[in-house]
């Protein structure tokens, strides 16, 4: 008899069991005439620049640190809400305290702007140039006769 | 399903081989099913009418793709890391394929009874992030890198949102195990969890409310987890071209597109399986059974994908700022209502 | 059981073997990846122990969410570019050789002494120790205090997070 763990091996064998049949299939099947031309990166029909290994944005990172955290917490809940009918009230007490701590943090981190998603602030451009002269002149008080 | 396995052909390794690649046998005609459910939906929604030509009304059209698939060239860009580019769509298939171990297809099959259930769904689900990851990586195509970094960005964050609707229904049930929890829902479609559960009519309509609620969520969240429409920004073709997968071309690219669908599925199963009774039949006893058990499971299923086809051709697409609002400022706040409330008029 | 051993040697060889590809590749993000190998190694072989909790919450928290990170600081710092790490011996070094001798001292000990003053389980309890129902009755009624703690650990956590993160100094 197979574990119940060994039939998830088995699925995950099964799987890529498939995509290896797939891309033998098709290697098979199908032509392979590689040239430079075919083979650069695309970047909407331009000559590629540069390497695309560039530099993030913080904001990437705030958010994967954010879920981590949370995560961890999810981890804590999921035996809690196992065995929750079993412990009953007492239970409830316990989560509420650890929720209620952890509620604070999120909302810190509400407050401090961290869950907005950073937009950059769009640089209009400005050009200074002479005004004519006729405008720059300011209409003449109109005298009182 | 294994027991009668068993029977035909002893007990051998091959058992367990057929048991795990029967959703395999499900998925393929699905993903060929949805193919041509999303083309003709969104066609006749926009009074087009898409495939004509391939058969009778165009339905032998996604075999048609397929094979053409098959044989096209496939290229691997030179500026790419090859290992790695080749690798990710096996990373993408296997954790989509992964979750159908533990998603219980009828009364007499799930892949794997364990016990972690959903849990499970939600870990193993990491393998296909990490293959979006690294398609997006090692393509070293600026659009790709870009869009598996938002891909990324927005499957972590309804992450969140999706454990925690998924915890409603665990606490209510006491068992992460979706054979478990579809069989608690048994009886007709009063004992449905979004309905409440069965429960003392008081008690059940307390609930109701938050299990609404939080059925609703799980299914959006598990939308922005495929990122589909309204949460397509990683594959926004009018700003990145394809996303992650603009440099995947023939069978690999099929792979990820099979994937996606498979990944439909599994979202649609996960919500039915939690709040709409899975398996079971809404009449009770009438219609139940092994085969129409597994109708019930498929039926459900096709209607959720059928909803997710329909959403995508109807509501525009979500900026990135909305999106991470929505996921932090109003789903995972309405859940600790949710899950608070619902622990109260569980132990009261 | 020849199938357990099968098992256990093969994952034991790709775990050791991820972890010294993990410690020799150039190039960070591949190290990332072979650790997340490596993390999906170690899972299954917490699950050859029965200890099933720790295997899921390894692949979830590990590879699902810190890898996840670890990618994000790679780009944000763009590590990419190798060359850009130097080989000269630095104080930093020698201070993480010297823990890593220390972990490496300590383990020795652990496998020498063997299992003396571990608590004893049959078989039976054996199984029952991984699950998550488990976990759950003794978290919730034994552990109650560390578990609330721990809270106050995540709470400071966050709190370090977003002053680790923030953009402008004020």
């Amino acid at each position: 008899m197979l574990t119940e763990f060994g039939k998830v091996l088995l699925f995950l064998i099964v799987g890529a069991m498939f995509v290896a049949g797939g891309l033998i299939a098709s290697w098979i099947l199908r032509p392979n005439r590689p040239y430079p031309a075919k083979l650069s990166s695309y970047e909407c029909g331009e000559e590629p620049v540069g390497n695309a290994w560039v530099r993030f944005n913080v904001r990437f990172y705030v958010i994967a640190l954010i879920f981590l955290i949370f995560d961890v917490e999810v981890v804590f809940l999921f035996p809690w809400a196992l065995v929750y009918r079993e412990l009953g009230l007492f239970a409830f007490l316990e989560m509420a305290v650890f929720l209620a701590i952890l509620l604070v943090g999120l909302a810190y981190v509400w407050v401090k702007g961290d869950l907005d998603w950073d937009k950059p602030v769009p640089q209009i451009p400005k050009i200074e140039r002479d005004r004519p002269a006729y405008k720059q002149q300011t209409p003449a008080e109109p005298v009182a006769v | 399903m294994y027991e009668l396995l068993h029977d035909l052909l002893g007990d051998s390794l091959l058992v367990y081989v057929i048991g795990a690649a029967l959703p395999l046998l499900f998925v393929l005609p699905f993903a060929v099913v949805a193919v041509l459910l999303e083309m003709k939906v969104s066609a006749h929604m926009q009074d087009r009418v898409a495939y004509m030509y391939t058969g009778w009304h165009g339905v032998l059209q996604p075999v048609a793709d397929i094979l053409k698939l098959l044989q096209k060239e496939d290229t691997v860009p030179a500026a790419a890391d090859k290992f790695l580019f080749r690798l990710a769509p096996f990373l993408v298939f296997m954790g989509g394929y992964a979750g159908f171990a533990a998603l219980p297809f009828s009364s007499a099959y799930i892949g794997s009874n364990i016990d972690l259930g959903v849990f499970y769904i939600l870990a193993v689900s990491s393998l296909a992030v990490i293959g979006l990851m690294m398609s997006g990586w090692a393509s070293n195509n600026k659009w790709s890198l870009f869009g598996a970094m938002r891909s990324v960005a927005q499957i972590i964050s309804y992450e969140i949102p999706s454990a925690l609707s998924i915890l409603v229904a665990v606490m209510i049930v006491g068992s992460l195990n979706l054979q478990e929890v579809s069989k608690f829902q048994e009886g007709g479609i009063q004992n449905w969890i979004v309905f409440g559960g069965p429960m003392p009519l008081l008690q059940k309509l307390l609930l109701l409310p938050f299990t609404i609620t939080a059925f609703f969520i799980l299914f959006l969240a598990g939308i922005a987890e495929v990122n589909r429409t309204p949460f397509d920004l990683p594959e926004a073709e009018s700003e990145l071209v394809q996303g992650y997968n603009t440099e995947y071309s023939g069978m690999k690219f099929a792979i990820f597109y099979l994937a996606e669908f498979a990944n439909m599925f599994l979202v649609s199963g996960i919500v039915v399986s939690l709040y709409l009774g899975g398996w079971t039949s809404p009449f009770g006893d009438v219609m139940s059974g092994p085969i129409w058990s597994f109708f019930w499971f498929v039926a459900k299923g096709m209607f959720f994908v059928f909803l997710q086809v329909w959403i995508r051709w109807t509501l525009p697409r979500l900026r990135v700022d909305q999106l991470m609002y929505t996921s932090w400022k109003v789903l995972t706040p309405f859940l600790f209502v949710c899950i608070f409330a619902v622990g109260l008029i569980l132990v009261l | 059981m020849i199938l357990e051993s099968i098992v256990f040697y093969s994952l034991a060889v790709a775990s050791v073997g991820s972890a010294l590809l993990m410690v020799t590749r150039r190039n960070p993000v591949i190290a990332a990846l072979y650790l997340i190998l490596n993390f999906f190694c170690l899972a299954g072989l917490y699950l050859t122990l029965q200890a099933q909790f720790i295997a899921v919450i390894h692949i979830l928290v590990y590879a699902g969410a810190i890898m996840v990170l670890f990618l994000f600081v790679i780009m944000l710092l763009n590590l990419g570019d190798e060359r850009k790490l130097s080989d000269a011996i630095s104080p930093r070094k020698i201070i993480a050789g010297g823990l890593s001798l220390a972990l490496l001292l300590e383990l020795l000990s652990i496998f020498v002494t063997g299992t003396e003053g571990l608590p004893e389980y049959n078989a039976d309890q054996a199984l029952q120790v991984g699950t998550v129902e488990y976990i759950g009755k003794q978290l919730f009624t034994k552990f109650l205090f560390p578990f609330e703690v721990t809270s106050i650990l995540l709470l400071a956590a966050i709190i370090g997070a977003i002053l680790l993160a923030k953009k402008k100094p004020d």
